[in-house]
């Protein structure tokens, strides 16, 4: 037994001495295999970011070299380009309201479907089809689902007598007809939930029935804590994908009517390849991705407050 | 007598519950499915009855020709190629340098084995907007723009961290008594991957495969980018330049969004089994 103990320590002690650079077989071939994934990262990735921040320090026209100007195009952002704060105010509208709607549908026909029903795997199959298509060809169907005089949409409110706006041309609505387009394809966060549903633990339910417990408390009590880490990482990863939302304002409305769509992935892009803006382009670039680290930083501190891990308890 | 009654009106309210239910997610799958029967109905349809009031569901007569014309207005058949072909690299890309760095990171013992897979797991959080401009000036300067390599080759130095979480977690549910069994019996280390591991994971690779073709099938803003020239346009852009043209003529665009849609409807109808385990493995235990 001594002799065993000796022996790990000593080979443990071994490992530790060895110097950084001495690999051993395994090691040199698991750098060997995610050696693509580093070069990937360093040319593709982290040395772009880096660079898109020296860029953001030039004027360069794309065609011309570059100069420098310091924090110039950062001072023009905020002071001299009134469609940054526009870009801003609608694409975080957008988000804020289109995101917790998603989260709610979504937990609302999980719940639905996570009442035993029959034909799960038809009707779960049924409500993630919107979600496998996305795109151009998805814009151009609410083109015509949203259009103000023979859509869809119109067509369904009409026959409950209500006369439906011009949805994509009217600054009041443009926003919403985003937001509701982005409602159909609800269909991925529906199978998360429910699959995080259907493991919360019955016994839960079954105590607090004993303590007279009614559907509605049980949702909150239990089934929101118990879902709310689900519910948090997909509210992170929506607001991300949410604040880079591009091709349905781009094909749909090329952020009008007067700039009321106009999401700051559009505007980033019109700088970048329309007005080859590059230095310009990468502030703005930078000026988000700060903004979705902030929002996505405010977001997990407040997670303390409002999602409940179940180690948390059990490890105490 | 009591007991009995209770149980009953029990039932009744469990009856009423149950078909309240039925009927709202049958509404909503109604709501859910009619855009893409507007879509083929309107693709079907004469000019004249897209804009009859009250709806022409139905359409008469149903204009089978609008297929072949929206498709050869522009050379779709070329686009559907292009897609194709940049498609099966990048699976084929993704999958080979995504799987190698997912077994290295589930299987094998390597100093800063956590540092790196927390690095991988970072760049999830890393916005396109930030890179795209650099890229855009790297691939210039490599005389890249206008051809596939800046949609191709990102592929294969391993793609998105998405898939090698994926793949990561996956390994790690299979049992290292086979890697060791296989090493005693003089398997290498790499053997491992190949013949053990890989072949044991084809549902996860199923499902990393058929994320990989649902959202490269449907890329649009860096083909946008990189692209320029209309042979070698993908579908999206051929769908986009199809839209910028034809505007007003919705029955041939949205028999060009129907063409557009079904490989990825049907890789989702043959593939759902594997969608449906690939999002509940990363949305829950994400």
């Amino acid at each position: 037994m001594a002799t065993l103990q000796d022996h790990i320590a000593a080979t443990s002690a071994r490992t530790r001495q060895r110097p950084w650079y001495h690999l051993n077989g395994e090691e040199r071939l698991a750098w060997l295999l995610v050696l693509p994934w580093i070069i990937g990262f360093v040319a593709f990735q982290l040395g772009p970011m880096l660079a898109s921040l020296g860029i953001s320090l030039t004027e360069w026209r794309m065609f011309t070299p570059p100069t420098f100007i310091g924090l110039a195009n950062y001072v023009e952002m905020i002071s001299g380009d009134p469609l940054v704060f526009q870009a801003f105010k609608v694409t975080t509208i957008y988000s804020i309201t289109s995101v917790p709607l998603r989260i709610a549908l979504g937990v609302l026909v999980a719940l639905l479907l996570n009442a035993s029903v029959r034909g799960l795997a038809f009707i779960r199959t049924v409500y993630y089809l919107p979600a496998t298509v996305s795109g151009v060809a998805v814009a151009m169907v609410w083109l015509l689902i949203l259009n103000g005089d023979f859509g869809m949409l119109n067509r369904a409110l009409s026959l409950l007598g209500l006369e439906g706006p011009y949805w994509l041309t009217d600054t009041r609505t443009v926003l919403a007809s985003f937001v509701l387009m982005s409602l159909w394809s609800v269909g991925a966060g529906i199978i998360i939930y429910l699959a995080g549903l259907q493991g919360v633990p019955n016994e839960l339910y079954e105590a607090a029935e004993v303590d007279g417990a009614d559907d509605w408390v049980k949702f909150w009590r239990i089934t929101i804590p118990m879902i709310s880490p689900v519910l948090f990482f997909q509210f992170v990863i929506g607001m991300i994908d949410a604040l880079q939302e591009f091709a349905g304002p781009f094909i749909m409305t090329q952020g009008g009517p007067g700039n009321a769509s106009l999401f700051v992935m559009l505007y980033l892009f019109r700088q970048g390849f329309e007005f080859f803006q590059m230095g310009y382009a990468s502030a703005l670039a930078w000026v988000l991705f700060v903004y979705i680290m902030l929002l996505t930083l405010f977001i997990i501190r407040s997670s303390a407050v409002w999602v409940y891990y179940e180690g948390e308890v059990k490890g105490s | 007598m009591v007991v009995r009654s209770i149980s009953g009106s029990q039932s009744r309210s469990r009856t009423f519950k149950m078909t309240f239910i039925y009927i709202a997610l049958a509404v909503g799958m109604v709501i859910v499915i009619l855009p893409f029967l507007w879509m083929v109905s309107t693709s079907l349809k004469t000019p004249a009855d897209i804009f009859k009031i009250p709806t022409v569901w139905i359409p008469n007569p149903i204009v089978w020709e609008n297929y072949p014309n929206a498709m050869t207005i522009l050379p779709f058949g070329r686009f559907i190629l292009n897609t194709a072909k940049i498609t099966g690299l990048a699976v084929v890309g993704a999958t080979l340098s995504g799987s190698l760095a997912a077994f290295a990171f589930a299987r094998l013992r390597w100093r800063g084995r956590n540092f790196m897979f927390v690095l991988v797991l970072s760049t999830l959080m890393l916005p396109f907007q930030v890179i795209m401009i650099p890229q855009f000036i790297l691939f210039r300067e490599l005389e890249w723009l206008d051809t596939y390599l800046p949609l191709v080759v990102p592929a294969f130095f391993g793609g998105s961290a998405f898939n090698i979480f994926l793949l990561r977690q996956y390994f790690m549910t299979i049992s290292p008594e086979l890697d060791d069994a296989a090493i005693i019996d003089g398997c290498s280390r790499f053997g491992v991957y190949w013949r053990i591991i890989l072949p044991l994971s084809k549902a996860a690779l199923m499902t990393v495969v058929i994320f990989i073709v649902q959202n490269r099938w449907q890329s649009f803003l860096v083909p946008l980018i990189y692209l320029f020239d209309q042979k070698k346009y993908t579908l999206a852009l051929g769908l986009r330049l199809f839209q910028d043209q034809y505007t007003t003529e919705w029955e041939l665009m949205m028999a060009a969004a129907t063409v557009s849609m079904i490989p990825v409807l049907l890789v989702f109808y043959y593939g759902q089994r594997y969608f449906i385990q690939g999002v509940v493995f990363t949305g829950v235990k994400g």
